[in-house]
């Protein structure tokens, strides 16, 4: 059977790994080449590595510490942050990533999704979504630029009419960022992530939120979500990995040994 | 050791080659069939669509060496797949009704009928093999990592069979002709001694 993967997401700043609360406030949590190789080792089965600055900085993701990473694991990983064009997007999977990851510039030119899957295939196209519950009306809104707070904007699509869009354009997987919940530990969305699996046909991965392994077992069995993303409770040691597998494996959760 | 990496021009080679490295081999990345001829082992990766695959292959003057090599090859992903009779991966729009591959062996690659599971099949799966040096110390339903939307049918060839939906050839082996529909270089422990086994005990 095809297993629930766990999926440690790294957010890239100037070169290295870094977390803040929901999008602020960054600190450094260490070097990406040896993060990611423990990270590998300690079982994750796919890493995601997000340059948080590059959309709303306007330049792309720095490349030369995606062939580092390349050199070291042996498992799949994507790469995010300002690819805008086909050819920025085959010299990251040129230098060894498995899939590019969009989200801003989705979403100021949807039309690069066809573009990046029609030439990459669709299974190497990630579409990350940052997703907010707007407190008043209860609905749920895309954002835009959430790598830098001064420029994050509140867009007037509708989560759930973007997912839908993104799929028709070629998306080959889903990331929902919950944003309410990033850096809260307070577990994911799992209403809003049910309300998605209903309309994503494709690999849907949970962001945003995870605090406990009881969490990342409600997006998988709740939600019936594909992969579940973290990073502080990884990063910080909250959780090790192997004890997470553990976990999930005795409650009846498919992963790998 | 001498290894090419047979260069289509489609795949993503620099996986595959890093895979080699950390095992301690240099590979040759190489579409010259005099350069691969002179190889003791021969990895043919392939990402993309059976028919840029099958072009590169032609394109290249590939298909006869290929056919009738008897150095110990190793066929990854779509490059598995251009070891079968065909494949139904056409493109978009075309009239054609198949891509004519290599057929070394007799299997067809169909659209994975996962019955209802999302497509592409992406992800860790396991594999059932039989008894076979290329399995050589891995764990029966060992997982490895896939990323593919069609599949070859089962036949005499298969080594290892992977269940998602149906089952579907996921190894295969004949004579110095082996292939993988699952990515060993991205598949941790489990991927990196298959590909050991590929280097050492043929």
């Amino acid at each position: 059977m095809l297993a629930r993967r766990i999926i440690p997401c790294l957010d890239v700043k100037d070169g290295v790994v870094v977390k803040g609360v929901q999008f602020r406030n960054h600190t450094v949590m260490g070097s990406i080449v040896d993060l990611a190789r423990r990270y590998a080792e300690e079982g994750a089965d796919e890493l995601v590595f997000y340059d948080i600055t590059a959309s709303s900085d306007s330049r792309v993701v720095d490349k030369s510490w995606v062939a580092k990473v390349a050199e070291v694991i042996n498992i799949p990983f994507a790469v995010a942050g300002g690819i805008r064009t086909v050819e920025e997007a085959r010299a990251i999977l040129s230098n060894g990533a498995d899939k590019i990851s969009i989200n801003s510039p989705a979403l100021e030119d949807p039309m690069l999704i066809t573009r990046l899957a029609d030439r990459f295939g669709v299974s190497c196209v990630v579409v990350g979504i940052d997703t907010y519950k707007d407190p008043g009306s209860g609905e749920y809104l895309v954002k835009q630029y959430t790598g830098d707070p001064s420029r994050t904007i509140t867009t007037s699509r509708r989560t759930l009419d973007w997912v839908e869009e993104v799929q028709r354009r070629g998306a080959g997987e889903i990331t929902l960022n919950m944003m309410n919940q990033d850096g809260m530990r307070k577990g994911y969305d799992i209403e809003q992530l049910k309300l998605v699996r209903a309309r994503c046909k494709v690999p849907l991965i949970a962001s945003g939120g995870a605090g406990t392994m009881e969490h990342f077992y409600q997006a998988f069995h709740d939600a019936d979500c594909d992969g579940a993303l973290a990073a502080s409770v990884f990063h910080k040691g909250a959780i090790a990995i192997p004890d997470l597998k553990q976990y999930l494996r005795e409650k009846g959760v498919t992963v790998r040994d | 050791m001498k290894v090419c990496i047979i260069d289509t021009g489609t795949a993503n080679l620099n996986s595959v080659r890093q895979a080699l490295i950390r095992l301690g081999v240099d590979p040759v990345i190489s579409h010259d069939p005099d350069v691969l001829g002179s190889a003791d082992r021969l990895v043919f990766p392939g990402v993309g669509s059976a028919e840029a695959a099958m072009g590169g292959v032609n394109s290249r003057g590939l298909a006869s060496f290929l056919r009738q090599t008897k150095i110990p090859l190793l066929g990854i992903c779509l490059g598995m797949q251009c070891l079968g009779a065909s494949s139904s991966e056409v493109p978009e729009g075309s009239k054609l009704e198949k891509i004519d591959c290599l057929g070394i062996v007799p299997g067809r690659v169909l659209l994975l009928d996962s019955k209802g599971g999302r497509l592409p099949h992406m992800g860790w799966n396991t594999v059932t093999h039989v008894d076979h040096p290329l399995f050589e110390g891995i764990r029966q339903d060992s997982y490895f990592y896939f990323d593919h939307s069609y599949a070859m049918e089962l036949g005499p060839y298969a080594i290892g069979t992977t269940q998602y939906g149906t089952k579907f050839t996921s190894a295969l082996g004949r004579g110095n002709f082996m292939g993988v529909q699952f990515h060993p270089e991205k598949s941790g422990a489990c991927g990196a001694r298959l590909l050991k086994n590929f280097l050492d005990n043929f």
